[in-house]
């Protein structure tokens, strides 16, 4: 498996935000993007999630075998962290939450309803639920905010441990996660340049 | 499919859910409307079919803006979309979920309310028959508003404006077949346009939904 994105060109409220953007993520590879706020990670993560249609450009591989997770984790306060996750187990047609609860040390608030749950275990709760959805390709925008240390060594095994299995991973994060088996692309150069105004004043003429 | 139902009642049935909130409204409306026309119960009889399908049409409006925004606001609308559910499924399961939690305690209530409007005993098969089959098209056209309104702050006025006018043709057979049967007259027609107006809502307005649902997540 491969992801392999050529040639893209995202759009955020009408404007071109990225464009020519091209990479190739192998399966147990993990591709980090970097670049300053307001360049358009988010964007293309949702782009190449299938949230928002590209401008321009091919993603190879089907939004079907893609997890999302975004700056939201979708956790519903009145329900347990179990009702969560069994939730998301159920949508997706994956069988037991018991390795995701592990992999992320939950087991001891499991009965505990989400809307209790501190910043940092909300976010475990989110991140848990990629290991739910047994989808090859994590889509993953800052998965560390609100992660204390040990919790982000927690999240990095997590990942080795999907990338092990043959699974492939993009993220947008700005901590080293300490992955081997990561790569880092920086999308500064392919921000997009301003529209050329020569053909709206000729419009006028 | 099932999931994502069982998960909105649960949602609606605990604490905060607004379970209950139609059915306290719709209640209020009928305790009050004797005390504003007045102790004259050949009028209150008269007016009670409209006033009772008033009262649930308003009820059914007053809880549409949470149908989609809890789960825009948390972040489960962007994780729903990327699930293998298509989003049409989506939008007719949340319809069902939120005419199971209003539309249909409102239907069973009817009966009991309209002992307060000294509604006709003939009136009372008619006018359960009418809501039962009335109020599903209000779920439907309801969760397409608030498809269109999702992801705006305080919409709810706009999923208001929007929606009443479709919601005008159900309140007209619906409140007209209790009348007609109260009456004595034929209310086949009225019933067979209304159960028509919920067949086609049902059937299509998933699709619209899903569109502008869409559009609305870029």
């Amino acid at each position: 498996m491969e992801l392999n994105v050529s040639d893209l060109t995202v759009i955020r409220g009408g404007i071109k935000v990225l464009e020519g953007v091209s990479f190739a993520v192998r399966a147990g590879e993990a591709l980090v993007l970097r670049g300053p706020n307001g360049i358009g990670k988010t964007t293309l993560l949702r782009t190449v999630a299938g949230l928002q249609p590209a401008l321009q450009g091919e993603v190879s591989l089907d939004r079907e075998q893609m997890a999302y997770a975004g700056h939201a984790d979708g956790i519903k306060a009145p329900l347990s962290v179990t009702e969560n996750l069994e939730f998301w187990a159920a949508v997706f047609g994956t069988g037991s939450i018991a390795p995701a609860l592990q992999a992320f040390d939950l087991e001891a608030l499991a009965a505990r309803p989400a809307g209790a749950l501190s910043a940092g275990q909300k976010r475990r709760l989110g991140l848990a639920r990629m290991v739910v959805t047994g989808r090859p390709v994590w889509v993953m925008d800052e998965p560390t905010v609100s992660l204390d240390t040990s919790a982000v060594q927690l999240f990095a095994e997590a990942v080795r441990a999907h990338l092990a299995g043959g699974g492939l991973a993009l993220l947008a994060t700005h901590i080293d996660l300490g992955l081997a088996e990561a790569r880092v692309l920086d999308v500064g150069p392919f921000k997009a340049k301003p529209p050329a105004l020569e053909d709206f004043d000729g419009a006028f003429l | 499919m099932i999931a994502l139902l069982m998960r909105d009642l649960k949602l609606a049935i605990r604490a905060g859910g607004g379970f209950g909130l139609g059915l306290a409204f719709f209640l209020i409306v009928v305790v009050l409307v004797p005390f504003g026309v007045g102790p004259n119960s050949g009028l209150l009889s008269k007016i009670a079919p409209g006033v009772l399908w008033l009262g649930a049409l308003l009820a059914c409006l007053l809880s549409l803006d949470r149908i989609f925004a809890l789960d825009w606001e948390d972040g489960s609308l962007d994780l729903l979309a990327t699930a293998p559910l298509p989003l049409e499924a989506i939008v007719s399961v949340k319809a069902l979920a939120h005419w199971l939690t209003t539309g249909l305690p409102l239907v069973l209530a009817a009966p009991v309310f309209a002992i307060l409007l000294n509604l006709p005993i003939a009136g009372y098969g008619p006018l359960v028959l009418s809501l039962l089959i009335g109020t599903p098209a209000l779920s439907v056209i309801g969760t397409f508003g608030a498809a269109l309104t999702v992801g705006l702050k305080r919409g709810g006025l706009l999923l208001s404006l929007l929606v009443l006018p479709l919601y005008v043709p159900t309140l007209i057979f619906g409140a007209e077949m209790a009348r007609r049967s109260i009456e004595g007259l034929n209310a086949q027609t009225s019933l067979l346009m209304l159960a028509g107006i919920t067949c086609a809502v049902i059937a299509l307005l998933p699709f619209a939904s899903a569109a502008v649902l869409r559009v609305n997540l870029r």
